[in-house]
C-alpha cells in the first residue's frame, strides 16, 4: 500500500474541485473496496478524498419515485422501510451481496463502482489489461470458471460484481453526477461499459465527475419480482449468475418484462429484444426458455466456465418464473424456490 | 500394563463433564495474546516481498527504490543475505518430510509462486508494506509443471520414507486375479482438489532480542521445541540461547506443525540487525506454504454377489515438491477398514513446482477415504446393499494391514447410534426416490478412521502452599482445548478446585513435549499431567501421614481420596486434613513433580488403535440449477474416553464444517500456465459460511480403551474424516449422478447429465 494524502471536503462542490483533474486521486466512501485494492497494490491513490461527510445520505421521495443519495448505506436502503414495500427487487439484490458487516459500511455510490473480482485484476504479480492496459489478459486461458459468458473482448472477460446494480437495471434506475461542467444523468444500463479495447474504465463516468444519487423511477414491480442468485456457495459469494425480472402480468399475460443478468458481463446485462420477445406472451416455460435463449444465443464460453451459459438459461427461466408467480426468492431461507 | 484414571483422586469430578474452556475468558477480552501481536521497545517490522513466478531465477533485485524510503531499516534479498548453517540438516525439523527443507533468500532459484524474494525491514508496519511495493524484480523464467493429473505418470515410490507414516503394506492375496473373476465390479478414479489451511489467524513471528543477546520468540508453531530446536540449528545457536512461546495459537489446522519461512526471516533479521522484529504474512502468503496436495487415486473393488469383498485395489499419486518427498498415509485406510482375502496398495509421489505440502487435519485419511468410502457405497448399488449392511459386512475384526487386533473398535456401534439418530431406517434405497418440493432429497453415509497415537510427553506440576496448582509443558493448545482438559485431570488427580489449577502451556522453558499434531495430545499431555499430579498426590500424603497426630497415620496411599483441597481416608470423611494444612504443617513452601507420559510398548506391540467415525448427511438439490444444500448430518464417534464433551463436540464440529467444505466448496485453484494458485483469499477461496452449515449432531459412543491410562484415543482429525464421502453419497443418493471429482460445485451438477 503507497502512502497518500487525505483530504475532507464538505460539499459536493468541494469534492468536484478536490478531484479536480488529478488522475491519481480517488474518493472515498465506505472504502470497502478500494482499501483492498490499495493493499494489493492495484490502486495506488496519491490522494483520497474522504466524501463521508458530504450531505449525500437522504432517501427522498420525488416524482413518484424515490432519489437515493450516493452515501446512503446499502444496509440502510435494503432495510428502509419504504423501498421495502415499493422496490422489494432492490431491497432483495443488496440482501443477497455481501455480508452484514459489509452492507454497513458500503455505500449506495460506492457499489457502482466496485471493481471486479478477476483473480488476475487482483494479483499483480499476473497482466490484467484492466489494471495495466497493454499487459494482456491472464484469465483468458487461465483460471476463469466465474468469468464473462457476453459481451467479453479479446483483452478482458471480467463481469461486474454487483448484486444492487443488477437490481437497478431491470428498475430502470438513473444514475445522477455532478462534475466540472455540472450535473447530468446517466441511465442505470448505460452507467457500465462493456470492455471492448478499453477494459480499464468500468463505467462511462466522465474524469471529474461524482456519484450524487441514484433515481428510481415510479414504476416499482411490488408483485412480480425476483432476485435469484446463484453461488459457489449459499451466501456471500459473487454470482456466477444471477438474475434480476420484473414483471407486470394482465392474467397469465406479460405486460411489461424486465430483466438483467448478474455475473455473466461486464455490466448488468440486459436484452431489449428479449424483454419484447416477453411483452404480450403468456407467461409459461416455454415464453421463458425462447427468452433465454435469445439472451444466450451470442453467449462465449472461455475455457473453464462453459457451463454458466447452460446455468444463465436455467436461472433466466426460473427466475421468471419465480417472479411470474409472485414467489420472489428469499435471501434467507437458501431453497430455490 | 494399565494405571487407573486417577487412583487417589476424588475420580472424575471435571474430567467427563462438559467444562467451558479455561482460556476463553482470555480469549473473548483481547487478553490471550497471539505470534504477531508480542511487542518489544525496539521492535521492526518485516515485510516479505513474494515471487511472481513458480519456476526460474532472479535475473536482477533492486532494492533501491525500496531502501530510500525513510524509516527502512534493511531490505534483505539473496544477494546480501547473512550467512546460515550450510548444513541442509539443520532446517529439518521435527516433522520435515526427507529431502532438504526450504531455505528463504538462499539463492537466486525460484522453485514455487509466491517463495520470497526479499524482506523489507522498517520501523513501522506500514512503511514495510509501502517499501516493499517499490522492490523491483526481473525474473528468467521456466515453465512450471504444476499439474498433478499431467504429471501422475512421473511418479515415483520415495525412496526416504517419512519418520512417523506408514508406507503401504505388502500387498496381499491376488487382488488382480480376484478383481478379474469376481461377480460385481467396482472401478473408478477419484479426485478432490488442492485445499489451504487457512487458520483464521495469520502467520506470524516475533523475534525479541533479550539485552543478554538471547532470544524470545513469539512463532505460531504447534509445538514450541519444534521452532526451538530448529532456530538452534538454522543459525547456529545453544539451545539455552533461545526461548520460544506460543500460548495460543488462532487455528493450524496443521499449517503450524513446521516452523515456515516468516519465522526464519524475522529470525535472520533479528539476529543481523541486532534488534527484535516482527514477521507477519499476508492472507495471499497463506498459499505459498504447505497445503493438502490432491492425489489421483484408483480404486478396484470385486466382491461375491453378496457384497462380500473380494479384491480390493487403491492406488494414490500424490504431488509433493521438488525438494522434499512429503508423504501421508492416504491408502493403508482402506486395508485396515474392510476384511478382504486379497488387497493391493499402493502409493506413490510427482514432483510439481510448488511448495511442500503438509499435514492438514486427517492428512492423507481426508484424501484416501474419500475415495474408499466412495467406492464402498458404489459397491452398495452395484450388489444391491444398504451402504451400512455392506459395510457391516465387510467389517474388519482386525488390522490386516500388520496382522493384529485392533485396541477397540465400536464403529458397530456407531453405525447402530448414528443411523437411529439420523432415521437411517426410512431411507429409500432407490437414487432419485426421495423429494421434497422441488428438490431431491438424497441420504448418504460414510465410515471414518484416524490412527489413535500417543507421544512421548512430560509435563511439570507443582503445587503451592496456598493449596494451587500449576501445571504444564511445551505442548501447544491449538483450538482444542488442551488447556481445559489438562486443567480437569489436574485437579481431579489431586481433588482440587478448577479454578485452584493453572495451566501453562507453549513455552520452552516448560516440561518437553511433542508438537500438538495427529490428536495425540491429549492422550499424551493428559497422561504426563495426570502421572505428574500423581506423585505430587503421594508426596503430599506421606507429608500428611508424617504429621503430628496425623488422622492419616496408619492409612495407605491406595485407602485415600484427594477431594475438595482435602485428602481423606476413602468412605470416611471426617478423617482427613486439607492440602494447605498439610503445607503450613510440614513448612513445606511447594511441591514439584515431573510426569513422563510414552506409549505402552506392551500394547503396541498387540494391538493396533485406531478411532472411528459412522457420518449420515443430508442434502437437498435443486437439479435444475445444480444447487446442493447440506441439510443435516449426525457424527457418531468412537474414539475412547471422552474428557470433555463440550470441548470434544466442538472438535467434531470443527471437523464435520471443514468436511462440508472439502465436500461442496474448498478448492485451490492453479493456472498452471504460471504454476500460481490464483483465488488467494478468503473472497475466492471459498470455506463454508453459517448458511451451509446445518445442524450437526454428535455423538459419542462409549469406548473402552487401554492404550494409555486416561482412555482417550484423540479427537482433533475424526471429526472430518470420510464427511466428504457421506455427502457426495448423498448428492448420488439424490441425483443419480456418480461425482467422483471434489469440490461438487453448481458446474459438476449440472455437467454430469
Amino acid at each position: 500500500m503507497n502512502r497518500f494524502d487525505y483530504v475532507r471536503p464538505n460539499t459536493v462542490a468541494e469534492a468536484v474541485q478536490a478531484l479536480g483533474a488529478d488522475p491519481q486521486a480517488r474518493f472515498i466512501a465506505g472504502g470497502t473496496n478500494l482499501i483492498d485494492l490499495m493493499k494489493y497494490d492495484v490502486e495506488r491513490p496519491g490522494r483520497l478524498i474522504d466524501i463521508t461527510r458530504l450531505p449525500l445520505r437522504d432517501i427522498t421521495e420525488q416524482d413518484g419515485g424515490y432519489r437515493i443519495g450516493a452515501l446512503v448505506t446499502n444496509a440502510t436502503v435494503a432495510y428502509d422501510a419504504r423501498i421495502k414495500e415499493r422496490y422489494p427487487l432492490l431491497s432483495s439484490a443488496i440482501l443477497a451481496g455481501a455480508s452484514a458487516q459489509l452492507r454497513n459500511a458500503a455505500s449506495t455510490g460506492g457499489n457502482l463502482l466496485q471493481r471486479t473480482r478477476c483473480y488476475y485484476f487482483y494479483d499483480t504479480a499476473t497482466p490484467c489489461n484492466k489494471r495495466e492496459p497493454g499487459t494482456g489478459c491472464g484469465a483468458i486461458g487461465g483460471v476463469n470458471r466465474i468469468h464473462a459468458i457476453l459481451g467479453a473482448s479479446e483483452h478482458c472477460i471480467a463481469t461486474h460484481p454487483s448484486d444492487m446494480a443488477v437490481a437497478l437495471a431491470a428498475l430502470e434506475a438513473v444514475v445522477q453526477v455532478s462534475g466540472p461542467n455540472g450535473d447530468r444523468s446517466i441511465p442505470l444500463s448505460e452507467f457500465h461499459r462493456l470492455p471492448g479495447d478499453d477494459p480499464a474504465k468500468d463505467t462511462n463516468l466522465a474524469p471529474g465527475e461524482i456519484i450524487v444519487a441514484v433515481d428510481l423511477p415510479a414504476k416499482q414491480f411490488k408483485t412480480n419480482y425476483t432476485y435469484l442468485k446463484l453461488r459457489d456457495r449459499l451466501s456471500y459469494a459473487f454470482a456466477l449468475v444471477s438474475v434480476a425480472a420484473a414483471l407486470e402480468l394482465d392474467g397469465e399475460t406479460i405486460r411489461t418484462a424486465r430483466l438483467a443478468l448478474g455475473g455473466v458481463a461486464h455490466k448488468p446485462w440486459r436484452n431489449p429484444e428479449a424483454e419484447a420477445l416477453l411483452q404480450g406472451k403468456p407467461a409459461t416455460r416455454e415464453t421463458f426458455q425462447a427468452a433465454a435463449d435469445l439472451i444466450l444465443r451470442e453467449a462465449k464460453p472461455q475455457s473453464t466456465n462453459g457451463f454458466k451459459i447452460e446455468l444463465a438459461r436455467r436461472a433466466i427461466v426460473r427466475g421468471l418464473e419465480q417472479a411470474a408467480a409472485g414467489t420472489p426468492q428469499s435471501q434467507s431461507d437458501k431453497r430455490i424456490q | 500394563m494399565t494405571v487407573q484414571f486417577s487412583p487417589a483422586a476424588g475420580r472424575d469430578r471435571f474430567v467427563g463433564q462438559a467444562i467451558s474452556r479455561v482460556d476463553g475468558p482470555a480469549k473473548v477480552t483481547g487478553l490471550a495474546k497471539y505470534a504477531g501481536e508480542f511487542a518489544a521497545p525496539d521492535l521492526a517490522y518485516g515485510v516479505v516481498v513474494s515471487s511472481a513466478i513458480a519456476k526460474g531465477r532472479i535475473a536482477r533485485i533492486d532494492s533501491g527504490a525500496a531502501e530510500a524510503v525513510p524509516g527502512v531499516v534493511k531490505v534483505i534479498t539473496h544477494e546480501n543475505r547473512p550467512a546460515t548453517s550450510q548444513k541442509p540438516e539443520d532446517y529439518q525439523d521435527a516433522v520435515a518430510p526427507p529431502g532438504a527443507p526450504f531455505q528463504a533468500l538462499a539463492s537466486d532459484r525460484i522453485v514455487f509462486s509466491g517463495q520470497p524474494v526479499a524482506l523489507v525491514v522498517a520501523e513501522d508496519f506500514e512503511t514495510a508494506r509501502y517499501a516493499a511495493s517499490l522492490v523491483r524484480v526481473e525474473y528468467e523464467t521456466a515453465a512450471p509443471l504444476t499439474d498433478v493429473a499431467a504429471q501422475a505418470g512421473e511418479s515415483y515410490d520415495p525412496p526416504m520414507k517419512r519418520a512417523g507414516i506408514k508406507p503401504p503394506p505388502e500387498p496381499w492375496g491376488d487382488a488382480a486375479g480376484a478383481f478379474d473373476g469376481a461377480d460385481i465390479r467396482v472401478n473408478g478414479q477419484y479426485r478432490m482438489a488442492d485445499e489451504h489451511h487457512n487458520p483464521m489467524e495469520p502467520h506470524a513471528s516475533t523475534v525479541v532480542v533479550e539485552k543478554d543477546g538471547s532470544y524470545t520468540v513469539y512463532d505460531k508453531i504447534q509445538g514450541v521445541s519444534n521452532t526451538h530446536d530448529y532456530i538452534a540449528g538454522a543459525f547456529g545457536l545453544k539451545p539455552e540461547q533461545v526461548r520460544v512461546l506460543n500460548p495460543y495459537l488462532g487455528g493450524g489446522f496443521g499449517s503450524g506443525l513446521r516452523p515456515q519461512y516468516q519465522l526464519f526471516l524475522a529470525m535472520l533479521a533479528a539476529k543481523d540487525l541486532g534488534r527484535s522484529v516482527r514477521v507477519t504474512l499476508t492472507r495471499d502468503q497463506m498459499w505459498s506454504f504447505t497445503y493438502r496436495s490432491e492425489a489421483i487415486q484408483t480404486i478396484s473393488l470385486g466382491a461375491d454377489r453378496s457384497g462380500k469383498l473380494t479384491a480390493l485395489k487403491h492406488d494414490a499419486v500424490q504431488g509433493t515438491s521438488t525438494y522434499e518427498d512429503y508423504q501421508e498415509v492416504v491408502v493403508n485406510w482402506s486395508g485396515v477398514l474392510y476384511d478382504c482375502d486379497n488387497v493391493a496398495l499402493t502409493y506413490s509421489l510427482t514432483k510439481l513446482d510448488t511448495p511442500t505440502p503438509g499435514d492438514m487435519r486427517a492428512p492423507g485419511a481426508v484424501t484416501g477415504v474419500y475415495a474408499i468410502e466412495t467406492a464402498m457405497d458404489e459397491l452398495a448399488y452395484a450388489s444391491g446393499q444398504d451402504p451400512v449392511q455392506l459395510r457391516l459386512k465387510n467389517y474388519s475384526e482386525g488390522d490386516q494391514t500388520e496382522d493384529k487386533p485392533f485396541g477397540s473398535k465400536e464403529l458397530r456401534e456407531a453405525f447402530r447410534q448414528g443411523s437411529e439418530a439420523f432415521g437411517w431406517a426410512s431411507r429409500k434405497p432407490e437414487p432419485r426416490s426421495m423429494r421434497e418440493g422441488r428438490e431431491l432429497v438424497g441420504w448418504g453415509m460414510a465410515t471414518g478412521i484416524w490412527e489413535s497415537m500417543m507421544m512421548q510427553s512430560s509435563a511439570r506440576a507443582v503445587l503451592g502452599a496456598d493449596g494451587r496448582l500449576e501445571v504444564g509443558n511445551q505442548t501447544g493448545d491449538i483450538g482444542t482445548g488442551t488447556y481445559t482438559i489438562l486443567t480437569q485431570i489436574a485437579a481431579d488427580t489431586l481433588g482440587l478446585p478448577l479454578d485452584h489449577v493453572t495451566t501453562k502451556l507453549g513455552d520452552t522453558t516448560l516440561a518437553q513435549a511433542p508438537v500438538a499434531g495427529g490428536s495425540w495430545t491429549a492422550a499424551s499431555s493428559g497422561t504426563a499431567v495426570m502421572k505428574a499430579c500423581r506423585d505430587l498426590a503421594e508426596q503430599v500424603f506421606r507429608l500428611a501421614r508424617g504429621m503430628d497426630n496425623s488422622p492419616l497415620a496408619n492409612v495407605d496411599f491406595e485407602r485415600v481420596v484427594f477431594t475438595n483441597g482435602r485428602i481423606e481416608v476413602s468412605g470416611d470423611p471426617s478423617k482427613g486434613v486439607a492440602l494447605t494444612d498439610v503445607m503450613r504443617a510440614t513448612g513445606t513452601d511447594k511441591l514439584e513433580a515431573t510426569g513422563e507420559a510414552a506409549p505402552d510398548k506392551d500394547f503396541e506391540e498387540k494391538y493396533n488403535a485406531y478411532t472411528h467415525s459412522a457420518i449420515f448427511a443430508e442434502v437437498k438439490i435443486d437439479e435444475e440449477l445444480g444447487v446442493v444444500r447440506c441439510t443435516r448430518v449426525v457424527s457418531a464417534i468412537a474414539a475412547g474416553k471422552v474428557l470433555n464433551p463440550k470441548t470434544a463436540r466442538s472438535q467434531i464440529l470443527g471437523g464435520v464444517v471443514m468436511g462440508i467444505g472439502s465436500a461442496l466448496h474448498e478448492e485451490s485453484m492453479l493456472d498452471h500456465r504460471i504454476g500460481r494458485f490464483m483465488n488467494h483469499n478468503l473472497g475466492e477461496y471459498h470455506v463454508p459460511v453459517h448458511a451451509d452449515i446445518p445442524d450437526i449432531d454428535v455423538i459419542f459412543v462409549d469406548e473402552e480403551d487401554k492404550a494409555n491410562p486416561l482412555g482417550v484415543k484423540g479427537l482433533g482429525e475424526i471429526g472430518i474424516v470420510g464427511v466428504a464421502a457421506a455427502i457426495a453419497n448423498a448428492v448420488f443418493h439424490a441425483t443419480g449422478k456418480r461425482i467422483r471429482h471434489l469440490p461438487i460445485t453448481i458446474d459438476k451438477i449440472l455437467g454430469a447429465d
